[in-house]
Protein backbone atom coordinates (compact mmCIF):
# COMPACT_ATOMS: atom_id res chain seq x y z
CA UNK A 1 0.00 0.00 0.00
CA UNK A 2 1.53 3.15 -1.05
CA UNK A 3 2.66 5.30 1.89
CA UNK A 4 0.54 8.70 1.32
CA UNK A 5 -2.25 6.40 2.24
CA UNK A 6 -1.27 5.96 5.28
CA UNK A 7 -0.88 9.76 6.39
CA UNK A 8 -4.56 10.45 4.68
CA UNK A 9 -6.04 12.27 7.29
CA UNK A 10 -9.59 10.85 6.28
CA UNK A 11 -8.73 7.59 6.27
CA UNK A 12 -6.85 7.68 9.80
CA UNK A 13 -10.23 9.01 11.35
CA UNK A 14 -12.59 6.79 9.11
CA UNK A 15 -10.32 3.37 10.67
CA UNK A 16 -10.58 5.31 14.11
CA UNK A 17 -14.39 5.28 13.64
CA UNK A 18 -15.32 1.96 12.13
CA UNK A 19 -12.18 -0.17 10.83
CA UNK A 20 -14.23 -3.24 10.26
CA UNK A 21 -16.97 -1.16 8.07
CA UNK A 22 -14.15 -0.41 5.59
CA UNK A 23 -13.47 -3.07 2.84
CA UNK A 24 -10.50 -1.72 1.25
CA UNK A 25 -8.89 2.08 0.30
CA UNK A 26 -7.04 2.96 -2.94
CA UNK A 27 -5.47 6.05 -4.31
CA UNK A 28 -5.56 6.97 -8.25
CA UNK A 29 -4.34 10.24 -9.17
CA UNK A 30 -4.35 11.39 -5.87
CA UNK A 31 -8.04 10.81 -5.41
CA UNK A 32 -9.25 8.65 -2.18
CA UNK A 33 -11.74 5.91 -3.11
CA UNK A 34 -12.92 3.79 0.15
CA UNK A 35 -15.15 0.75 -0.04
CA UNK A 36 -17.84 1.16 2.35
CA UNK A 37 -19.73 -2.74 3.87
CA UNK A 38 -23.30 -1.68 2.47
CA UNK A 39 -25.04 -1.72 6.01
CA UNK A 40 -22.92 0.75 7.24
CA UNK A 41 -23.32 3.35 4.53
CA UNK A 42 -25.37 5.63 6.87
CA UNK A 43 -23.25 5.95 9.76
CA UNK A 44 -19.82 6.46 8.08
CA UNK A 45 -22.03 9.22 6.10
CA UNK A 46 -22.92 11.11 9.07
CA UNK A 47 -19.92 10.58 10.91
CA UNK A 48 -17.61 12.61 7.99
CA UNK A 49 -20.07 14.82 7.86
CA UNK A 50 -19.96 15.54 11.52
CA UNK A 51 -16.45 15.02 12.09
CA UNK A 52 -15.30 18.87 12.54
CA UNK A 53 -11.82 18.14 11.19
CA UNK A 54 -13.63 16.49 8.16
CA UNK A 55 -16.45 18.23 7.40
CA UNK A 56 -17.89 16.98 4.38
CA UNK A 57 -20.80 18.45 4.35
CA UNK A 58 -21.37 18.21 0.48
CA UNK A 59 -22.21 15.38 -1.32
CA UNK A 60 -21.34 16.33 -5.05
CA UNK A 61 -23.08 13.49 -6.70
CA UNK A 62 -24.33 9.92 -6.53
CA UNK A 63 -23.52 7.44 -9.79
CA UNK A 64 -23.34 3.85 -10.34
CA UNK A 65 -21.16 1.32 -12.70
CA UNK A 66 -22.42 -1.82 -13.93
CA UNK A 67 -19.79 -4.50 -13.55
CA UNK A 68 -22.01 -6.98 -15.79
CA UNK A 69 -21.22 -9.83 -15.78
CA UNK A 70 -19.50 -9.77 -12.34
CA UNK A 71 -20.68 -10.35 -9.15
CA UNK A 72 -21.61 -8.11 -7.17
CA UNK A 73 -22.35 -6.55 -10.06
CA UNK A 74 -23.13 -2.78 -8.94
CA UNK A 75 -21.03 -0.36 -7.75
CA UNK A 76 -22.67 2.65 -5.63
CA UNK A 77 -20.15 5.62 -6.09
CA UNK A 78 -20.74 8.64 -3.72
CA UNK A 79 -18.49 11.76 -4.36
CA UNK A 80 -18.30 14.21 -1.40
CA UNK A 81 -16.53 17.71 -0.96
CA UNK A 82 -15.67 19.02 2.26
CA UNK A 83 -16.16 22.80 1.83
CA UNK A 84 -13.59 23.15 4.69
CA UNK A 85 -10.39 21.57 3.39
CA UNK A 86 -11.50 21.53 0.16
CA UNK A 87 -10.66 17.20 0.13
CA UNK A 88 -12.94 15.41 -2.14
CA UNK A 89 -13.61 11.60 -1.44
CA UNK A 90 -15.18 8.70 -3.38
CA UNK A 91 -17.13 6.02 -1.62
CA UNK A 92 -18.40 3.04 -2.86
CA UNK A 93 -20.98 0.11 -1.87
CA UNK A 94 -21.14 -3.15 -4.08
CA UNK A 95 -24.68 -4.85 -4.32
CA UNK A 96 -25.27 -8.09 -6.36
CA UNK A 97 -27.14 -7.81 -9.64
CA UNK A 98 -30.29 -10.27 -8.13
CA UNK A 99 -31.41 -7.33 -5.91
CA UNK A 100 -29.40 -3.98 -5.90
CA UNK A 101 -30.75 -2.23 -3.54
CA UNK A 102 -28.70 0.22 -0.89
CA UNK A 103 -30.08 2.53 2.07
CA UNK A 104 -30.79 5.72 0.62
CA UNK A 105 -28.78 8.72 1.80
CA UNK A 106 -31.63 11.49 1.83
CA UNK A 107 -31.72 11.35 5.61
CA UNK A 108 -28.04 12.09 5.85
CA UNK A 109 -27.82 14.28 2.58
CA UNK A 110 -31.33 15.49 1.19
CA UNK A 111 -29.42 16.32 -1.89
CA UNK A 112 -29.10 12.82 -2.74
CA UNK A 113 -33.29 12.95 -3.91
CA UNK A 114 -32.60 13.40 -7.13
CA UNK A 115 -29.33 11.98 -7.60
CA UNK A 116 -30.40 8.29 -6.19
CA UNK A 117 -33.97 8.82 -8.52
CA UNK A 118 -31.31 9.28 -11.42
CA UNK A 119 -29.44 6.18 -10.05
CA UNK A 120 -32.43 3.98 -10.11
CA UNK A 121 -33.86 5.05 -12.98
CA UNK A 122 -31.08 4.59 -15.48
CA UNK A 123 -29.67 1.35 -13.34
CA UNK A 124 -32.72 0.19 -11.71
CA UNK A 125 -31.35 0.21 -8.03
CA UNK A 126 -33.50 0.25 -5.13
CA UNK A 127 -32.84 2.83 -2.83
CA UNK A 128 -34.47 1.63 1.00
CA UNK A 129 -36.01 4.60 2.67
CA UNK A 130 -35.94 6.98 -0.31
CA UNK A 131 -39.19 8.98 0.21
CA UNK A 132 -39.78 9.74 -3.56
CA UNK A 133 -38.19 6.89 -5.58
CA UNK A 134 -39.22 7.30 -9.15
CA UNK A 135 -38.07 7.87 -12.63
CA UNK A 136 -37.13 11.05 -13.28
CA UNK A 137 -35.41 11.37 -17.01
CA UNK A 138 -36.81 8.04 -18.46
CA UNK A 139 -40.84 8.10 -19.31
CA UNK A 140 -42.52 6.32 -16.31
CA UNK A 141 -43.70 3.83 -18.59
CA UNK A 142 -40.36 3.03 -20.00
CA UNK A 143 -38.54 -0.85 -19.71
CA UNK A 144 -35.94 -1.65 -18.76
CA UNK A 145 -32.99 0.37 -17.44
CA UNK A 146 -30.74 2.08 -20.31
CA UNK A 147 -27.35 2.78 -18.22
CA UNK A 148 -26.96 -0.98 -17.92
CA UNK A 149 -24.35 -2.93 -19.55
CA UNK A 150 -26.40 -5.46 -21.27
CA UNK A 151 -28.92 -2.83 -22.24
CA UNK A 152 -27.92 -2.35 -26.14
CA UNK A 153 -26.65 1.21 -26.82
CA UNK A 154 -29.44 1.80 -29.75
CA UNK A 155 -32.47 0.54 -27.72
CA UNK A 156 -34.61 -2.74 -28.37
CA UNK A 157 -36.06 -2.66 -31.25
CA UNK B 1 -48.94 9.81 -17.50
CA UNK B 2 -47.09 12.77 -16.69
CA UNK B 3 -46.38 13.02 -12.54
CA UNK B 4 -48.54 14.94 -10.68
CA UNK B 5 -48.82 15.54 -6.80
CA UNK B 6 -51.37 13.10 -5.02
CA UNK B 7 -54.33 14.45 -2.77
CA UNK B 8 -53.29 14.20 1.21
CA UNK B 9 -55.98 12.55 2.71
CA UNK B 10 -58.30 14.34 4.61
CA UNK B 11 -56.93 17.50 3.46
CA UNK B 12 -59.96 19.98 0.59
CA UNK B 13 -59.89 20.12 -2.41
CA UNK B 14 -56.94 22.62 -3.95
CA UNK B 15 -56.10 23.86 -7.52
CA UNK B 16 -53.42 21.43 -8.93
CA UNK B 17 -51.61 23.43 -11.91
CA UNK B 18 -49.14 22.35 -14.66
CA UNK B 19 -47.09 24.81 -15.08
CA UNK B 20 -44.67 23.95 -18.54
CA UNK B 21 -43.15 22.08 -20.04
CA UNK B 22 -44.20 25.12 -22.92
CA UNK B 23 -44.03 28.23 -20.29
CA UNK B 24 -41.94 30.77 -21.70
CA UNK B 25 -40.05 31.61 -18.21
CA UNK B 26 -39.42 28.21 -17.35
CA UNK B 27 -36.16 28.36 -19.56
CA UNK B 28 -36.65 25.41 -21.85
CA UNK B 29 -38.98 22.09 -20.77
CA UNK B 30 -38.87 22.12 -17.13
CA UNK B 31 -42.72 21.38 -15.91
CA UNK B 32 -43.95 22.16 -12.83
CA UNK B 33 -46.49 20.42 -10.61
CA UNK B 34 -48.39 23.26 -7.93
CA UNK B 35 -50.28 22.94 -5.65
CA UNK B 36 -52.41 26.35 -4.99
CA UNK B 37 -54.29 28.18 -2.55
CA UNK B 38 -55.47 31.11 -4.05
CA UNK B 39 -52.40 32.64 -5.81
CA UNK B 40 -50.11 31.11 -2.67
CA UNK B 41 -48.53 27.75 -3.82
CA UNK B 42 -48.43 25.27 -1.42
CA UNK B 43 -46.68 21.92 -2.81
CA UNK B 44 -44.65 21.94 -5.54
CA UNK B 45 -42.53 19.24 -7.57
CA UNK B 46 -40.53 19.52 -10.59
CA UNK B 47 -40.57 17.32 -13.84
CA UNK B 48 -38.19 17.00 -15.65
CA UNK B 49 -36.59 13.85 -18.97
CA UNK B 50 -37.82 15.85 -21.95
CA UNK B 51 -34.72 16.61 -23.37
CA UNK B 52 -32.90 13.37 -21.88
CA UNK B 53 -30.71 11.93 -24.76
CA UNK B 54 -28.74 9.55 -23.15
CA UNK B 55 -25.39 11.60 -23.25
CA UNK B 56 -23.99 8.98 -20.99
CA UNK B 57 -24.56 6.05 -22.28
CA UNK B 58 -23.21 7.46 -26.10
CA UNK B 59 -20.36 8.30 -24.18
CA UNK B 60 -19.55 4.94 -23.69
CA UNK B 61 -20.02 4.20 -27.05
CA UNK B 62 -17.48 6.81 -28.56
CA UNK B 63 -13.89 7.45 -28.04
CA UNK B 64 -12.46 9.63 -25.96
CA UNK B 65 -11.79 12.59 -28.40
CA UNK B 66 -15.59 11.84 -29.97
CA UNK B 67 -16.89 12.19 -26.60
CA UNK B 68 -15.98 16.06 -26.80
CA UNK B 69 -18.89 16.90 -29.29
CA UNK B 70 -21.39 15.80 -27.14
CA UNK B 71 -20.33 18.05 -24.12
CA UNK B 72 -20.88 21.09 -26.19
CA UNK B 73 -24.66 20.23 -26.59
CA UNK B 74 -25.05 19.35 -22.42
CA UNK B 75 -24.91 23.12 -21.50
CA UNK B 76 -25.51 24.81 -24.72
CA UNK B 77 -25.25 28.28 -23.31
CA UNK B 78 -21.55 27.72 -21.66
CA UNK B 79 -19.92 25.08 -24.61
CA UNK B 80 -16.47 25.61 -23.44
CA UNK B 81 -16.66 25.12 -19.63
CA UNK B 82 -17.90 21.78 -21.09
CA UNK B 83 -15.14 20.96 -23.29
CA UNK B 84 -12.69 22.05 -20.84
CA UNK B 85 -14.17 19.63 -17.81
CA UNK B 86 -14.38 17.02 -20.10
CA UNK B 87 -10.74 17.59 -21.30
CA UNK B 88 -9.38 17.73 -17.87
CA UNK B 89 -11.05 15.02 -16.66
CA UNK B 90 -9.65 12.43 -19.86
CA UNK B 91 -6.14 14.50 -18.61
CA UNK B 92 -5.91 13.61 -15.37
CA UNK B 93 -6.61 10.06 -16.43
CA UNK B 94 -3.78 9.94 -19.07
CA UNK B 95 -1.69 12.15 -16.58
CA UNK B 96 -0.88 14.52 -19.03
CA UNK B 97 -0.93 18.47 -19.05
CA UNK B 98 -1.93 21.25 -21.54
CA UNK B 99 1.13 23.75 -22.22
CA UNK B 100 0.85 26.89 -20.95
CA UNK B 101 0.27 28.75 -23.85
CA UNK B 102 -3.18 26.33 -24.51
CA UNK B 103 -4.15 26.95 -20.52
CA UNK B 104 -4.22 30.56 -21.09
CA UNK B 105 -6.15 30.46 -23.92
CA UNK B 106 -8.60 27.87 -22.19
CA UNK B 107 -8.67 30.16 -19.64
CA UNK B 108 -9.25 32.98 -21.38
CA UNK B 109 -11.95 31.83 -23.46
CA UNK B 110 -14.10 29.54 -20.77
CA UNK B 111 -14.19 33.16 -18.95
CA UNK B 112 -15.53 34.82 -22.07
CA UNK B 113 -18.47 31.70 -21.63
CA UNK B 114 -19.07 32.61 -18.34
CA UNK B 115 -19.79 36.31 -19.57
CA UNK B 116 -21.41 34.89 -22.23
CA UNK B 117 -23.45 32.71 -20.34
CA UNK B 118 -24.39 35.21 -17.23
CA UNK B 119 -25.82 37.76 -20.12
CA UNK B 120 -28.37 35.32 -21.95
CA UNK B 121 -29.21 34.58 -18.10
CA UNK B 122 -29.57 38.42 -17.26
CA UNK B 123 -31.65 39.17 -19.83
CA UNK B 124 -34.46 36.19 -19.83
CA UNK B 125 -34.41 36.89 -15.84
CA UNK B 126 -35.03 40.50 -16.75
CA UNK B 127 -37.28 39.78 -18.88
CA UNK B 128 -39.57 36.67 -16.97
CA UNK B 129 -40.11 39.40 -14.22
CA UNK B 130 -40.85 42.79 -16.70
CA UNK B 131 -37.57 44.26 -17.67
CA UNK B 132 -37.97 44.16 -21.73
CA UNK B 133 -35.42 46.43 -22.29
CA UNK B 134 -32.29 44.67 -20.56
CA UNK B 135 -32.55 41.50 -23.05
CA UNK B 136 -32.17 43.07 -25.77
CA UNK B 137 -28.65 44.74 -24.84
CA UNK B 138 -27.29 41.80 -23.50
CA UNK B 139 -27.75 40.01 -26.43
CA UNK B 140 -25.75 42.81 -28.32
CA UNK B 141 -22.92 41.94 -25.88
CA UNK B 142 -23.04 38.17 -26.06
CA UNK B 143 -23.22 38.37 -29.84
CA UNK B 144 -19.71 39.91 -29.98
CA UNK B 145 -18.56 37.22 -27.95
CA UNK B 146 -20.37 34.74 -30.29
CA UNK B 147 -17.97 36.48 -32.76
CA UNK B 148 -15.06 36.05 -31.04
CA UNK B 149 -15.92 32.27 -30.71
CA UNK B 150 -16.86 31.58 -34.02
CA UNK B 151 -13.38 33.51 -35.00
CA UNK B 152 -11.36 30.77 -33.12
CA UNK B 153 -13.16 28.12 -33.30
CA UNK B 154 -15.39 28.44 -36.40
CA UNK B 155 -18.53 27.37 -34.68
CA UNK B 156 -20.91 30.09 -32.61
CA UNK B 157 -22.26 27.85 -30.10
CA UNK B 158 -20.81 24.10 -30.47
CA UNK B 159 -17.69 24.82 -30.28
CA UNK B 160 -15.27 21.52 -29.70
CA UNK B 161 -12.69 23.98 -29.40
CA UNK B 162 -10.47 21.98 -26.03
CA UNK B 163 -9.13 18.63 -27.30
CA UNK B 164 -7.63 16.36 -24.81
CA UNK B 165 -3.71 17.58 -24.61
CA UNK B 166 -4.45 21.12 -25.48
CA UNK B 167 -6.19 23.10 -28.50
CA UNK B 168 -8.08 22.03 -31.91
CA UNK B 169 -5.48 24.71 -33.67
CA UNK B 170 -3.67 28.12 -33.59
CA UNK B 171 -6.05 30.93 -33.23
CA UNK B 172 -6.19 33.02 -36.03
CA UNK B 173 -3.86 36.29 -36.20
CA UNK B 174 -5.51 39.22 -34.66
CA UNK B 175 -8.40 37.61 -32.72
CA UNK B 176 -6.95 39.38 -29.65
CA UNK B 177 -7.84 42.75 -31.02
CA UNK B 178 -11.41 41.20 -31.39
CA UNK B 179 -11.23 40.30 -27.57
CA UNK B 180 -9.52 43.90 -26.64
CA UNK B 181 -12.26 45.54 -27.74
CA UNK B 182 -15.22 43.87 -26.11
CA UNK B 183 -12.87 43.75 -22.92
CA UNK B 184 -12.44 47.69 -22.99
CA UNK B 185 -16.61 48.14 -23.85
CA UNK B 186 -18.26 46.17 -21.36
CA UNK B 187 -17.79 47.79 -18.60
CA UNK B 188 -19.22 50.87 -19.58
CA UNK B 189 -22.99 47.80 -20.85
CA UNK B 190 -22.02 46.25 -17.20
CA UNK B 191 -22.79 49.66 -15.67
CA UNK B 192 -25.82 50.35 -18.33
CA UNK B 193 -27.63 46.74 -16.82
CA UNK B 194 -26.88 47.91 -13.41
CA UNK B 195 -28.43 51.16 -14.12
CA UNK B 196 -31.65 49.41 -15.61
CA UNK B 197 -31.88 47.12 -12.78
CA UNK B 198 -30.00 47.29 -9.43
CA UNK B 199 -32.07 50.42 -7.78
CA UNK B 200 -35.22 50.00 -10.15
CA UNK B 201 -38.32 49.71 -7.10
CA UNK B 202 -40.00 47.12 -9.61
CA UNK B 203 -37.00 45.13 -9.95
CA UNK B 204 -36.27 45.47 -5.77
CA UNK B 205 -39.90 44.24 -4.78
CA UNK B 206 -39.97 41.39 -7.22
CA UNK B 207 -36.45 40.23 -6.19
CA UNK B 208 -35.35 41.13 -2.46
CA UNK B 209 -36.66 38.94 -0.07
CA UNK B 210 -37.66 36.31 -2.34
CA UNK B 211 -36.79 32.49 -2.66
CA UNK B 212 -34.52 32.62 0.69
CA UNK B 213 -32.20 29.92 1.17
CA UNK B 214 -29.33 30.48 4.46
CA UNK B 215 -26.20 28.77 3.81
CA UNK B 216 -26.30 25.39 5.68
CA UNK B 217 -29.64 24.50 3.23
CA UNK B 218 -28.09 25.44 0.47
CA UNK B 219 -24.77 23.08 1.23
CA UNK B 220 -27.46 20.30 1.99
CA UNK B 221 -29.36 20.69 -0.79
CA UNK B 222 -26.62 20.72 -3.35
CA UNK B 223 -26.71 23.83 -4.63
CA UNK B 224 -23.04 25.09 -6.15
CA UNK B 225 -21.63 28.02 -8.46
CA UNK B 226 -23.41 32.18 -8.01
CA UNK B 227 -26.40 30.43 -6.31
CA UNK B 228 -24.28 29.08 -3.49
CA UNK B 229 -22.28 32.46 -3.33
CA UNK B 230 -25.58 34.25 -2.62
CA UNK B 231 -26.31 32.15 0.15
CA UNK B 232 -23.11 33.70 1.59
CA UNK B 233 -21.02 30.59 1.28
CA UNK B 234 -17.62 31.37 -0.07
CA UNK B 235 -16.85 27.81 -2.56
CA UNK B 236 -15.42 28.57 -5.70
CA UNK B 237 -13.80 25.58 -7.34
CA UNK B 238 -11.41 28.28 -9.20
CA UNK B 239 -9.88 29.54 -6.30
CA UNK B 240 -10.32 25.92 -4.19
CA UNK B 241 -8.65 23.49 -6.20
CA UNK B 242 -7.14 25.62 -8.78
CA UNK B 243 -6.93 23.65 -12.54
CA UNK B 244 -5.89 24.99 -15.45
CA UNK B 245 -3.47 27.74 -13.98
CA UNK B 246 -6.15 29.59 -12.17
CA UNK B 247 -3.90 30.32 -9.24
CA UNK B 248 -1.77 32.58 -11.64
CA UNK B 249 -4.98 34.60 -11.76
CA UNK B 250 -6.11 38.06 -9.55
CA UNK B 251 -9.22 37.65 -8.80
CA UNK B 252 -12.17 37.72 -5.84
CA UNK B 253 -14.88 35.77 -5.43
CA UNK B 254 -17.81 37.51 -4.53
CA UNK B 255 -20.50 36.57 -2.43
CA UNK B 256 -23.46 38.32 -0.46
CA UNK B 257 -25.27 36.55 2.66
CA UNK B 258 -28.73 37.44 2.00
CA UNK B 259 -29.67 34.14 -0.02
CA UNK B 260 -32.55 35.71 -1.85
CA UNK B 261 -33.03 36.42 -5.69
CA UNK B 262 -31.26 39.72 -5.57
CA UNK B 263 -28.34 38.53 -4.00
CA UNK B 264 -27.61 36.01 -6.48
CA UNK B 265 -28.63 38.56 -9.25
CA UNK B 266 -25.72 40.62 -7.61
CA UNK B 267 -22.81 37.86 -7.42
CA UNK B 268 -23.70 36.98 -11.40
CA UNK B 269 -23.22 40.89 -11.91
CA UNK B 270 -20.10 41.29 -9.93
CA UNK B 271 -18.87 37.60 -11.77
CA UNK B 272 -18.90 39.46 -14.67
CA UNK B 273 -16.97 42.12 -13.71
CA UNK B 274 -14.26 39.18 -12.34
CA UNK B 275 -13.92 37.29 -15.48
CA UNK B 276 -13.50 40.55 -17.12
CA UNK B 277 -10.46 40.81 -15.02
CA UNK B 278 -9.36 37.13 -15.90
CA UNK B 279 -9.82 37.94 -19.46
CA UNK B 280 -7.88 40.79 -19.21
CA UNK B 281 -4.58 39.29 -17.41
CA UNK B 282 -4.85 36.19 -20.11
CA UNK B 283 -5.23 38.09 -22.79
CA UNK B 284 -2.03 40.47 -21.51
CA UNK B 285 -0.36 37.43 -20.74
CA UNK B 286 -0.88 35.00 -23.59
CA UNK B 287 2.84 32.54 -23.38
CA UNK B 288 4.46 31.68 -26.61
CA UNK B 289 4.85 27.88 -27.18
CA UNK B 290 3.02 24.63 -28.53
CA UNK B 291 -0.46 24.80 -27.72
CA UNK B 292 -1.19 21.28 -27.92
CA UNK B 293 0.80 18.06 -25.20
CA UNK B 294 4.08 16.38 -26.06
CA UNK B 295 2.25 12.99 -26.29
CA UNK B 296 2.34 11.60 -29.73
CA UNK B 297 0.22 8.48 -28.80
CA UNK B 298 -2.67 10.92 -27.50
CA UNK B 299 -2.75 14.45 -29.81
CA UNK B 300 -2.89 14.74 -32.97
CA UNK B 301 0.06 15.59 -35.04
CA UNK B 302 0.37 18.92 -37.19
CA UNK B 303 -0.73 18.76 -40.68
CA UNK B 304 2.66 20.00 -41.93
CA UNK B 305 4.66 16.95 -39.87
CA UNK B 306 2.20 14.24 -41.37
CA UNK B 307 3.12 15.19 -45.07
CA UNK B 308 7.01 14.99 -44.15
CA UNK B 309 6.92 12.53 -41.02
CA UNK B 310 5.55 8.74 -41.47
CA UNK B 311 5.36 8.29 -37.65
CA UNK B 312 3.46 11.26 -37.48
CA UNK B 313 1.17 9.50 -39.83
CA UNK B 314 0.79 6.23 -38.06
CA UNK B 315 0.25 8.18 -35.24
CA UNK B 316 -2.54 9.98 -36.77
CA UNK B 317 -3.88 6.96 -38.62
CA UNK B 318 -3.59 5.20 -34.65
CA UNK B 319 -5.52 7.90 -33.22
CA UNK B 320 -8.22 8.25 -35.20
CA UNK B 321 -9.02 4.94 -36.29
CA UNK B 322 -8.76 4.09 -32.78
CA UNK B 323 -7.91 5.98 -30.59
CA UNK B 324 -5.91 6.31 -27.65
CA UNK B 325 -5.86 3.73 -24.38
CA UNK B 326 -5.85 5.44 -20.82
CA UNK B 327 -4.50 3.34 -18.18
CA UNK B 328 -7.23 1.28 -15.99
CA UNK B 329 -8.52 3.53 -13.62
CA UNK B 330 -11.25 6.26 -11.92
CA UNK B 331 -11.02 10.14 -12.20
CA UNK B 332 -13.51 13.19 -10.93
CA UNK B 333 -12.51 16.40 -12.40
CA UNK B 334 -14.83 19.24 -11.21
CA UNK B 335 -14.55 22.87 -12.97
CA UNK B 336 -16.55 25.93 -11.96
CA UNK B 337 -19.15 25.98 -14.65
CA UNK B 338 -21.29 29.39 -15.00
CA UNK B 339 -24.15 27.57 -12.91
CA UNK B 340 -22.06 25.87 -10.58
CA UNK B 341 -19.56 23.02 -9.67
CA UNK B 342 -19.72 20.74 -13.05
CA UNK B 343 -18.25 17.49 -12.56
CA UNK B 344 -17.06 14.65 -14.57
CA UNK B 345 -16.92 10.90 -13.33
CA UNK B 346 -14.52 8.69 -16.12
CA UNK B 347 -13.83 5.39 -15.20
CA UNK B 348 -11.29 3.42 -17.81
CA UNK B 349 -10.91 -0.14 -18.57
CA UNK B 350 -8.05 0.58 -20.48
CA UNK B 351 -9.50 0.37 -23.55
CA UNK B 352 -9.84 3.32 -26.07
CA UNK B 353 -13.42 4.11 -24.83
CA UNK B 354 -14.55 5.09 -21.56
CA UNK B 355 -15.92 2.67 -19.68
CA UNK B 356 -18.10 4.99 -17.86
CA UNK B 357 -18.34 8.87 -18.04
CA UNK B 358 -20.40 10.69 -15.88
CA UNK B 359 -21.44 14.10 -15.20
CA UNK B 360 -22.90 16.09 -12.34
CA UNK B 361 -24.37 18.92 -13.85
CA UNK B 362 -24.85 21.70 -11.66
CA UNK B 363 -28.35 22.56 -13.13
CA UNK B 364 -29.86 19.31 -12.22
CA UNK B 365 -28.69 19.55 -8.24
CA UNK B 366 -29.66 23.45 -8.10
CA UNK B 367 -32.90 22.51 -9.68
CA UNK B 368 -33.72 20.10 -6.46
CA UNK B 369 -33.80 23.67 -3.95
CA UNK B 370 -36.32 25.04 -6.42
CA UNK B 371 -39.53 23.52 -4.34
CA UNK B 372 -38.11 24.53 -0.85
CA UNK B 373 -38.00 28.12 -2.54
CA UNK B 374 -41.40 28.42 -3.76
CA UNK B 375 -43.30 26.67 -1.12
CA UNK B 376 -45.62 29.66 0.78
CA UNK B 377 -44.58 32.10 -1.88
CA UNK B 378 -46.99 33.28 -4.24
CA UNK B 379 -46.97 32.05 -8.50
CA UNK B 380 -45.20 35.36 -9.19
CA UNK B 381 -42.23 34.61 -7.40
CA UNK B 382 -41.88 30.92 -8.71
CA UNK B 383 -40.51 32.53 -11.90
CA UNK B 384 -38.48 34.86 -10.32
CA UNK B 385 -36.71 31.57 -8.13
CA UNK B 386 -36.49 29.58 -11.22
CA UNK B 387 -34.48 32.20 -13.18
CA UNK B 388 -32.23 33.07 -10.04
CA UNK B 389 -30.62 29.56 -9.97
CA UNK B 390 -30.12 29.93 -13.53
CA UNK B 391 -30.94 26.58 -14.93
CA UNK B 392 -30.73 24.75 -18.76
CA UNK B 393 -32.48 22.13 -19.51
CA UNK B 394 -29.79 20.42 -21.79
CA UNK B 395 -27.70 19.52 -18.73
CA UNK B 396 -30.52 18.86 -16.02
CA UNK B 397 -31.82 16.05 -18.82
CA UNK B 398 -28.58 14.96 -20.04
Amino acid sequence: MPSDLESNLTLKKLREFAAQELAEAREFRGELTIYVQPGALIRVCEFLRDEPSLSYKFLADVTALDLYPNEPRFELVYHLLSLKTAERLRLKVRTGGDDPRVDSLVPVYPSANAFEREVFDLFGIQFTGHPYLRRILMPEDWEGYPLRKDYPVEGYR
Amino acid sequence: MPITLEKIPGQEERVILSMGPQHPSTHGVLRLVLELDGETVVRALYDIGYLHTGFEKSFEDKTYSQGITLTDRMDYLAPLSNNLGFCLAVEKLLDIQAPPRAQWIRVLLTELTRIQSHLVWLGTHAIDLGAMSVMLYCFREREAILHIFEQVSGQRMMTSYFRVGGLALEPPLGWLKQVERFVKTFPAHLEEYEGLLSKNPIWLKRTVGIGKLTGDEAIAWGLSGPSLRGSGVDYDIRKKEPYSSYDKFDFTVPTRPEGDVYARYLVRLEEMRQSLRIVQQAMEGIPEGPIKANAPHIVLPDRESMKTSIEALIYHFKIVTEGFHPPIGEVYQAVESPRGELGFYMVSDGSPKPFRCHVRGPSFANLQALPKMIEGRLIADVVACIGSIDIILGEVDR
